[in-house]
């Protein structure tokens, strides 16, 4: 059963070619529109390494199949700012040491987002809950909890 | 004149790619020579035990897209002894016999990845199952052997090392107070983020190998041994690794024979892991059984100590088994003057995934065991767990101590890691509130551990690392270096020493790494080993070029080569009290392309040795509140401090320790292996394995303690290994401490909610 679909993906509108349907976001976000960014480290949704946003929703690329998501924006880490200018979590990110082996930071990245564009001001406990489905094995996690409480700071200052 | 940038806490210069585009890992690569790749997938044993009598491929060579299947017989493999016990052989791919679920049995390569797992699917192995040996202590005593030539399936002692077998009873005869224990260490997965990937090429008759490794230089010789080939005809090439954690030090059956396979087609081949293949088939940790007498007096002195370690290698004789006796066993003093010590250790090998080193790898376990011991210890004679400890530190020394097992420690100030991991953690207070709670019957009861560590860091050979810089005709520089960054900072914290030393900004440096052709010669990155011996070559490297180009930049003003200067916050060379007189890096690296001299251009090559293994120290307060009608654990508060000697970066500091403390963390609480008794692994996804997330951790509070080391001249200790090392003994014992007025004395890892609770019920009967 293979078509033709369209995805919007970061703005942009791609052509799926003679695709089967049964293939996941995750892999044609990877293997179709070589936007690698999102990766794949566990397929079944447990380590949040392939998290992309589709409309508001953030999800586990890996379990959603691209099919469905056609209609729809996507957006990936790489739509998220031009090269040079970083997001504000970004550059929490370095500001913080969020950042080690690399890996899972992506997803981080867009999970991070998606809690502070729903939470202006979010507990420590509450951000913990949010990422828990974005495993890092490298950094323990307080420097990623530091970079989110950063950004929270900063956003409610810059509106005060 | 600023000031230098040693010391501070410099961003990483690693970040930006992976927050934006991401990095580019194994399996994110693009590369011509990759092009027409087909993929392998490899058919696992789904049995633990079992004697191979045939393997039928005919069903999946008919399945779409599929170029070839390979078994050991079709390759022709030959058995491969274990570097650590030559009578333990197998072949890269499963010959005679199956060991463990996961095992590579055959190979199947496929035009598309989907095709190939689809046609590994359909290969069939006929095994004829052998009872599974699971458990370390059957089987040791079993004789249902794994490795026949062997004659035991223990198949590493330290008696054969000439050290001697424990003694009796009457070790502890003159011991007032003699306490036991029997510690489970448990198996743990290392779980890096990114499961292993690889990929191979024919080019020109070389055959070029992509790995995601913490040492490409290691992994050549492999290589180059299973195809048969001359050094100078294998390149490995490691892109962004992401996450090794000790499991991606050594190069496995599935890598090692991909060069083989892409021979075989005709084409270059990639291949990458299921999550669930990398449970079953990644090297896994720890995995000892101790047992641990401790005897003193009832003033709280330790007198006699003993341990006699089982250490489960798994079903190969792979890194996992020689942990115990080079790693454990030296360590077992931990940080007290004991004046009696006797260790064993027995390497066994079982049905389950070979063990290898994870973080830690032996120390870990050194460490857990004697602050399990301490903690008994205290508990038998009525003493406070912390105040035990006091009266057993070796005292602060500045010059090397050998402890009674042999070991000698560079530096070391034990009392001053504790006192100030104490008192960031307030624990009188702490004792008060406990004192509170347990008084008024709450429910949640808080436990207070606390642990003192000392590990062993750049203690494997080589005790050396090579480095090269480069300074190019535009005044940048690439520094070549034998280790391998996988999320350490190593291109920040290398490029922060060169330009201290050439004044050459950071950003103008290049990192290479990783890649035989251009670094042939490297230690690659473990055992805490790369800023005290990677980054102290680096610094030789640059302090040596800033000689050589002092000398051409005497040529080039025409000044006595005394009297020239490197202004390094500006990177000139100038004459000394004369700044308009002046030349640059670029300068230099121009003229030396046509200065005799200079052969190589603007270049220098150096090594640093070092005088040998330093020795980190450190301090953990750990807090947690226990449920005591659940067993539930909440780890609420962690203070560590860890002596890592002098910081080069916080930021990166830090960073090794948050990690560490979490890895530490997840092993006392939370992570295990497991396998049901027929060696059927229960604990191949993230879904089943409880990989640790931001919402079981607290907040850490990192205390800074800075003793240098003689051994190096940049006064560095390793500090990858420490978090974990000083966190796991304190995690566990705030959870015994919590349930100590219950009569609990020991809970063994992970302090689960049900071992945790079935712990209360023990001893409330």
């Amino acid at each position: 059963m293979n078509e033709f679909y369209t995805l919007t993906v970061n703005g942009r509108d791609h052509e799926i070619a003679d695709a089967w349907l049964g293939e996941n976001l995750l892999y044609v976000l990877r293997e179709r529109l070589g936007l690698i960014a999102a990766k794949g480290a566990c397929e079944q949704g447990e380590c949040g390494s392939c998290s992309v946003m589709v409309e508001d929703r953030l999800v586990c690329s890996c379990l959603v199949l691209a099919a469905s998501a056609v209609g729809t924006a996507i957006l990936t880490v790489e739509g998220l700012a031009e090269p040079g200018a970083p997001t504000d979590v970004q550059q929490a990110f370095v500001d913080a040491g969020a950042v080690q082996c690399g890996f899972c930071t992506p997803g981080l990245i867009m999970a991070t987002h998606h809690l502070l564009d729903r939470s202006a001001h979010p507990t420590e406990m509450e951000i913990r809950e949010e990422l828990s489905g974005n495993i890092c094995r490298c950094t323990g996690y307080g420097r990623i909890i530091e970079a989110v409480q950063q950004v929270a700071l900063a956003r409610r200052e810059a509106k005060s | 004149m600023a000031g230098s940038i040693l010391g501070n806490r410099v961003l990483r210069k690693e970040d930006p790619k992976f927050l934006t585009s991401g990095g580019v890992y194994l399996d994110d690569l693009e590369d011509e020579r990759l092009t027409g790749a087909v993929y392998v997938a490899y058919v696992r044993s789904q049995v633990a035990h079992g004697v191979i009598s045939s393997i039928d491929l005919s069903e999946a060579v008919e399945m779409p897209g599929v170029i070839g299947v390979f078994t050991a017989a079709s390759l022709n493999l030959a058995e491969v002894p274990s570097a650590f016990n030559p009578a333990v052989t197998r072949t890269y791919l499963a010959t005679d016999k199956v060991r463990y679920v996961g095992e590579p049995v055959a190979a199947v390569v496929a035009e598309t990845y989907e095709q190939a797992v689809d046609a590994a699917a359909m290969v069939y192995a006929d095994i004829d199952a052998l009872p599974a040996l699971v458990d370390i202590e059957e089987a040791m005593a079993s004789d249902n052997l794994l490795y026949e030539a062997a004659g035991s399936n223990v198949v590493f002692d330290t008696t054969a090392l000439g050290l001697p077998e424990n003694t009796g009873g009457e070790f502890f005869a003159d011991c007032e107070v003699v306490v036991e224990g029997r510690f489970i260490n448990q198996r743990v997965a290392p779980c890096p983020l990114e499961s292993r990937a690889a990929a191979a090429a024919w080019v020109d008759g070389r055959l070029i190998q992509w790995l995601s490794t913490q040492h490409a230089q290691g992994a050549l010789a492999t290589i180059i041994a299973a195809n048969g080939l001359e050094a100078s005809q294998v390149r490995i090439i490691t892109p962004d690794v992401g996450g090794g954690f000790g499991a991606k030090i050594g190069t496995y059956p599935e890598e090692i024979l991909l060069g083989r396979l892409a021979k075989e087609v005709g084409r270059p081949v990639r291949f990458r892991e299921t999550r669930s293949e990398s449970m079953m088939a990644l090297g896994h940790g720890r995995a000892q059984v101790q047992y641990v007498t401790i005897g003193g007096r009832r003033d709280g002195k330790v007198t006699h100590y003993r341990m006699q370690v089982y250490q489960d290698a798994g079903a190969f004789v792979d890194m996992g088994s020689i942990l115990a006796p080079f790693m454990t066993r030296p360590m077992a003093s931990a940080v007290y003057d004991i004046p009696n010590i006797e260790v064993r250790t027995t390497s066994v090998v079982t049905n389950t995934t070979p063990t290898v080193a994870y973080r830690g790898a032996g120390r870990p376990e050194a460490t857990a065991a004697a602050e399990r011991a301490m903690d008994m210890f205290a508990a038998e004679i009525g003493m406070d767990a912390a105040e035990v400890r006091r009266v057993n530190l070796i005292p602060k020394f500045l010059e090397p101590h050998t402890t009674a097992v042999g070991q000698t420690y560079d530096v070391g100030n034990y009392e001053v890691a504790m006192d100030k991991a104490m008192q960031a953690a307030g624990y009188a207070e702490l004792r008060v509130e406990q004192a509170a709670r347990r008084a008024s019957g709450n429910p949640v009861q808080i436990g207070i551990g606390v642990s003192v560590y000392v590990e062993i860091t750049g203690g494997v050979q080589p005790m050396g690392e090579a480095a090269k810089i480069e300074v190019h005709e535009d005044g940048s520089a690439s520094i070549y270096t034998g280790t391998s960054p996988h999320g350490q900072g190593h291109d920040t914290s290398w490029s922060m020493i060169a330009s201290e030393q050439t004044g050459i900004p950071m950003d103008r440096i290049t990192l290479v790494w990783g890649d035989t052709d251009l670094v042939p010669v490297g230690g690659g990155t473990m055992g805490s080993r790369s800023l005290q011996q990677g980054g102290a070559a680096v610094n030789k490297a640059a302090i040596e070029l800033v000689e050589q180009a002092r000398s051409l930049a005497a040529t080039l003003l025409e000044a006595d080569e005394a009297d020239i200067v490197l202004d390094t916050d500006s990177g000139n060379f100038h004459v000394a009290g004369t700044p308009a007189v002046s030349t640059t890096w670029a300068d230099l690296a121009v003229a030396a392309t046509t200065n005799a001299d200079f052969p190589d251009g603007l270049t220098h090559e150096t090594r640093f040795e070092a005088s040998g293994a330093t020795f980190p120290f450190g301090a953990h307060v750990a807090v947690v509140e226990v449920d005591t009608e659940t067993g539930k654990v909440r780890h609420i508060r962690h203070v560590a401090c860890d002596d890592a000697g002098r910081v080069l970066n916080p930021l990166l500091l830090e960073g090794q320790i948050h990690g560490g403390v979490a890895q530490g963390t997840a092993q006392a609480l939370l992570e295990e292996v497991r396998y049901d008794s027929d060696g059927n692994p229960v604990t191949s996804n993230l879904a089943d394995y409880a990989m640790i997330s931001a919402a079981e951790l607290p907040s850490f509070e990192v205390v800074h303690m800075e003793t240098p080391t003689p051994i190096n001249p940049l006064g560095a200790k390793g500090i990858g290994e420490s978090g974990t090392i000083g966190s796991t003994p304190a995690v566990q014992s705030a959870v015994v401490d919590a349930l100590a007025h219950l009569g609990v004395r020991h809970v063994d890892m992970p302090t689960t909610p049900e071992k945790v609770w079935k712990a209360i019920a023990a001893a409330s009967n």
